[in-house]
């Protein structure tokens, strides 16, 4: 089942949206322009921070085609946020390989640190976390990453994740 | 020390610039093939390379590229698969990161032998700094007239784009890659037909690994034949090896297709041994997909040989008492690690992973994750073990793509090497929560093989 927070506050996509939009159809044979799903989701989301009802519907529309068909693949799909985050929303790696050098413990101390539990978002609105599947680098584990620039964070430390969050309040209350 | 022909670089300043790749020789092998070779003979040197698919099948590239359909008029393409996954592997991020001009002169050489005129990367979505960096390479190639229309005088036309995944391991499926590509779940398809005769929008199409791609570079530079040269039988050629866990130097390797585990565990040109002066419990050598191996069985076959790392060397003694070498995901364990948590922890990623089309991978998965959790738990029956094997043989082979193996055998090789360990902890369940079973007998050496009667 579809779980959409907001169905009802209409979307607006910037002008530079509309041109990635552009970009990215242009790169598939014609008639073919769903291709560019995926990547305009990801581009919807790097701008409104997650996927409501009403965004996913003009995306169809853009495309031509049914809401059902964004749904389906927004619903499919690991990276795309059903409800609104955290304005950074840590993804530390849960499988095998980093969890060998210490995973487990990086996020007890990341909910320990945040005090909200997985997927949930902080007070102040600045943070949400969750364990995701194997991110492919597995040689300089524990890592997390964070959109929507997916910037990568190796060989962390409860020190380190320290020194991480203290540097992103910093610089979102500048 | 080994040759290294994809990595021999890799250190050099600016190798991600087109500038510093061209004055190391980059872009001569794409200049040769489009200028010297035709397409077929492009094929050819790469069937003579030995060349086999580097992103787990193993299956041969050059023979791969001949099954393509070539009807009239209609589209063909090439499909990188970066859609790097395998729990144990990221050898692609780094080459992508550090020297994206071989992946991009891989992707003009391949697209000129299959002759595609649009070619895809599709690089999984998380990799967003990676992408990035490869189209500004495109960027960089496409300046030099490296890319698009008339590529150096000859004629030849290719346009090169890079696609994001949306985060599913199943995408590095070739069929549900497709689909993905298609803007669909990534839902494999049923085969045949195959993507060579019916892939992408339905037209012939080939999909290869980022490094089996890369490879086609010195493969073209050097010759087939020269290529041939490296390794051992039918494994030739040099491999990226992800070497992590527990190990003092984890990272990527490029090996000589035939080194000695041992060697490349311990030597101080690889891995530099395990970390913390700890000792070697288990190995999964080809990625979280392939059977998990006790520190005795990796290091020797049951003949008593050294163990070599090659498709037929980690594949020596079948499923018995030999592994695979899937995509070159080697995680080392040490006699600290619980090979029941890890089961499990694999178990949840595959569970996770299903794409729940086929109800076998869809429930067995889930089944075999709950089973594993309750043992890890210390709430394990001893009827769990066998349970778990059966599970785990109702899924093999009865699904459409081959995730359901990989979920299997994990599970399977664990209990198979590992019985005694799993039993522990149903018979000392409250202790399991607290301590791990530790190195047991796992390293010993292994018994002489009997005579023949």
């Amino acid at each position: 089942m579809l779980k959409v927070e907001d169905t009802q506050t209409p979307v607006e996509f910037s002008a530079a949206l509309l041109e990635q939009f552009a970009d990215f159809v242009s790169r598939y044979p014609e008639g073919k322009q769903k291709s560019a799903l995926l990547p305009m989701l990801h581009a919807v989301q790097a701008e409104h921070g997650w996927l409501s009802s009403k965004a996913m519907d003009k995306v169809a529309e853009y495309l031509k085609i049914e809401p059902i068909e964004v749904y389906e693949v927004a619903t499919f799909y690991t990276m795309y946020f059903l409800r609104p985050q955290g304005k950074y929303v840590l993804e530390v790696c849960r499988t095998g390989p980093c969890c060998l050098v210490g995973a487990e413990k990086i996020m007890d101390h990341i909910e320990q640190t945040l005090g909200v539990k997985e997927g949930e978002v902080t007070a102040d609105g600045l943070f949400s976390w969750r364990g995701v599947e194997c991110l492919a680098a597995c040689g300089f584990g524990p890592v997390l990453q964070i959109g929507p620039e997916y910037t990568f964070y190796e060989n962390l430390t409860p020190e380190s994740v320290d020194q991480l969050i203290s540097d992103l309040t910093a610089k979102a209350n500048n | 020390m080994g040759r290294k022909l994809l990595l021999e670089h890799i250190n050099v300043p600016g190798i991600n610039t087109l500038e510093v790749y061209r004055q190391k020789g980059g872009y001569a092998a794409m200049e040769k093939a489009l200028k010297t070779l035709t397409p077929d003979e492009v094929v050819e040197e790469v069937k003579k390379s030995g060349l086999r698919g580097r992103g787990g099948a193993g299956f041969p590239t050059g023979m791969k590229w001949s099954f393509l359909a070539k009807p009239e008029g209609v589209p063909r393409y090439l499909v990188c698969n970066a859609d790097e996954s395998e729990p144990g592997t990221f050898k692609d991020r780094y080459l992508m990161t550090h020297i994206p001009h071989l992946l991009i002169e891989g992707m003009i050489i391949a697209s000129f032998a299959l002759g595609a005129k649009t070619s895809y990367i599709y690089v999984r979505g998380e990799m967003m700094p990676q992408i990035r960096i490869l189209e500004r390479a495109i960027a960089e190639a496409k300046n030099a007239g490296f890319l698009g229309k008339n590529i150096l005088g000859t004629g030849y036309d290719l346009e090169l784009y890079v696609q994001p995944g949306g985060g599913a391991y199943i995408c590095g499926e070739e069929t549900a890659l497709i689909e993905s590509l298609e803007g669909k779940r990534g839902n494999p398809r049923i085969k045949p037909p195959f993507p060579a005769i019916a892939g992408l929008y339905g037209c012939p199409t080939v999909v290869n690994n980022v490094e089996s791609i890369a490879a086609t570079v010195p493969i073209i530079r050097d010759g087939g034949d020269e290529y041939a040269k490296i390794g051992v039988g039918r494994s030739t050629g040099t491999k990226l090896i992800s070497a992590g866990g527990n190990l003092a130097k984890p990272g990527v390797y490029e090996v000589e297709l035939g080194v000695p585990v041992e060697e490349f565990i311990y030597s101080d040109e690889y891995c530099g041994g395990i970390a913390n002066g700890k000792r070697l419990k288990a190995v999964v050598a080809g990625g979280s997909s392939v059977p998990i191996l006790p520190a005795n069985l990796i290091l020797k076959t049951i003949e008593g040989n050294a163990r070599v790392m090659s498709y037929e060397g980690l594949s020596e003694g079948g499923f018995v008492s030999g592994t695979m070498m899937g995509s070159g995901g080697f995680i080392a364990f040490d006699e600290d690690q619980c090979i029941v948590r890890n089961t499990w922890n694999f178990t949840r990623f595959y569970h996770h992973e299903s794409c729940g089309q086929c109800s076998p991978c869809r429930e067995g998965t889930g089944w075999m994750e709950k089973v594993l959790h309750r043992l890890e738990m210390g709430h394990g029956k001893m009827s769990d073990m066998d349970l778990l094997v059966d599970v785990s043989k109702k899924i093999e082979g009865n699904t459409i793509c081959p995730l359901g193996d990989a979920a299997a055998w994990p599970v399977a090789s664990a209990i198979r090497h590992f019985r005694d360990e799993f039993e522990w902890h149903v018979t000392n369940g409250a202790e399991a929560v607290s301590r791990n079973y530790g190195l047991a007998h796992y390293a010993d050496p292994l018994p002489k093989p009997e005579a023949a009667v």
